[in-house]
């Protein structure tokens, strides 16, 4: 009966200690408290302005070297249908019909988050989070397991189909290699006609962007998507429409994916380091029962 | 009589022009501009500056305010109602030609004071945004090529003309 009692008392004592090691690691490592490097850099996207030339799409095929596309950049029939990123494009531009006589054009590519799920889920450790803002990857550690193309919550990562035997991931780097690394706006900005885009400071953009939406606000609907979605994303959107009419999530959350798988990847570390110890300490319990019982039978003989 | 009557009307048009065009353009105001700022990819474009002026009649719809014409822009217009005539007016005089460069960004940070003029357009944005947002109002040209014609780096960028795939649009593969 006394070692039962023990036996419960260290159970008790074992999962005392897990609970206060759980708590202290939740507080320690809360997602979406990280704000961004300070200096990191952005785009601001207004929808409102983009004409869908279709400029961005032929300014990163040519930046990024990628292979010859289907239809030539200027075929506007590509808007009969949705598109989304490829490995043959790291940006496209789709058409959404908002109204009776309105449509509006939205480009996608890497909205380049501050707490990027496609790097929380990359197990090999491929993505980077640059100090000035860029989502880049190491395609020699890639082992194109494809968790990061599950894990965006922008459908942004593509996948090299064609390449059977060596298969990576693909997706837009924010020109890092080539530009924004030195200072140089991304290639769609630069050669964006309508200025669609505006590259500057991220935490600058935030403050143009409510600025322009309060200088026209009838215009714009008030918010600046990407500001908090999924914890913040260095590409933010002003639209003159629902966010959900051009294609976005509106109800995304705003804390970052990771969020979501947090609290029970938080327990793995926590059972790998106790429950050795707990079990271990049942096995010699146990055993020392075995060898209790063994005198005690003795001691009742006599 | 008939064939009398327009040669009429047209020279009465004529002279009409001729009259407005020389008061407008008294001060020194160009007929023709020739904008060559993305020459890179385009021909430069021959922009008939008298047309637009005879068709618009009023600077201030293109010009903001620093032709001293009313302001159209009820924003601009709290400080600039009474700034009259400046002496800058041309696009290219406020307008950067590459408003992205670190020294342009500090630059619009570190502006005096720090409210308006910071979301300034660069060259290229103000020309677009101008001319294609009253392009689409007024139903003028809005393609690419209406205004631009595109040289062979052009089409090299673009994967057109000479430079188009020569391999027939496969269809898309079923699986993403």
């Amino acid at each position: 009966m006394i070692e039962r009692r023990d036996f419960l008392k260290g159970c008790l004592a074992c999962g005392v200690t897990a609970a206060t090691v759980s708590v202290a690691g939740t507080n320690a490592m809360a997602a979406g408290s990280f704000e961004g490097y300070p200096d990191a850099m952005g785009v601001l996207v207004d929808l409102t302005r983009c004409v869908g030339c279709r400029s961005c799409e032929a300014a990163c095929n040519k930046e990024q070297n990628l292979p010859e596309p289907d239809l030539p950049f200027d075929d506007l029939s590509v808007f009969k249908e949705k598109r989304r990123t490829t490995e043959k494009a790291y940006t496209v531009v789709n058409e959404y019909q908002v109204a009776d006589k309105e449509t509006l054009f939205r480009k996608m590519q890497c909205n380049h988050c501050t707490e990027p799920a496609c790097l929380t889920s990359c197990f090999v450790n491929a993505y980077t989070k640059t100090k000035e803002g860029a989502v880049i990857y190491n395609e020699k550690v890639c082992v194109g397991c494809r968790n990061c193309m599950i894990a965006c919550p922008f459908n942004i990562p593509a996948y090299s189909y064609s390449s059977p035997l060596n298969p990576l991931v693909k997706k837009c780097i924010f020109c890092y290699d080539t530009r924004v690394k030195d200072g140089k706006p991304p290639a769609c900005v630069e050669i964006c006609p309508q200025q669609v885009m505006t590259f500057g400071r991220r935490a600058d953009l935030i403050k143009l962007g409510h600025d322009r939406i309060q200088a026209n606000p009838g215009k714009y609907v008030d918010k600046l998507f990407g500001e908090k979605a999924v914890g913040g994303t260095s590409w933010m959107y002003l639209s003159s429409v629902d966010f959900d009419k051009v294609g976005f999530d509106g109800h995304m959350q705003n804390e970052p994916i990771i969020s979501n798988v947090k609290d029970f990847l938080g327990f793995v570390p926590m059972v790998l380091a106790i429950w050795p110890a707990l079990f271990t300490g049942v096995h010699l319990l146990a055993t020392k029962n075995k060898d209790g019982h063994h005198d005690h039978q003795e001691g009742d003989h006599q | 009589m008939h064939a009398a009557q327009r040669l009429m009307i047209m020279a009465l048009t004529g002279v009409l022009g001729l009259l407005a065009a020389s008061v407008c353009f008294g001060a020194g105001i160009p007929d023709q501009i020739t904008i060559n700022s993305i020459q890179k990819y385009y021909g430069p474009v021959n922009f008939n500056h008298a047309a637009h002026i005879n068709m618009l009649k009023d600077c201030g719809l293109c010009h903001h305010h620093t032709t001293g014409a009313q302001v159209a822009d009820p924003n601009c217009a709290r400080c600039h109602k009474n700034s009259g005539a400046q002496a800058v007016v041309s696009c290219k005089g406020c307008h950067v030609a590459e408003p992205f460069t670190p020294e342009a960004l500090k630059q619009q940070r570190d502006q005096q004071p720090p409210i308006y003029h910071r979301d300034k357009p660069g060259l290229k944005a103000a020309y677009h945004i101008g001319c294609v947002g009253c392009h689409q109002k007024m139903s003028g040209p809005t393609g690419c090529q209406d205004c631009h014609t595109r040289n062979d780096s052009g089409d090299s960028l673009f994967k057109a003309g000479n430079y188009a795939p020569k391999t027939p649009a496969k269809p898309k593969p079923a699986h993403h």
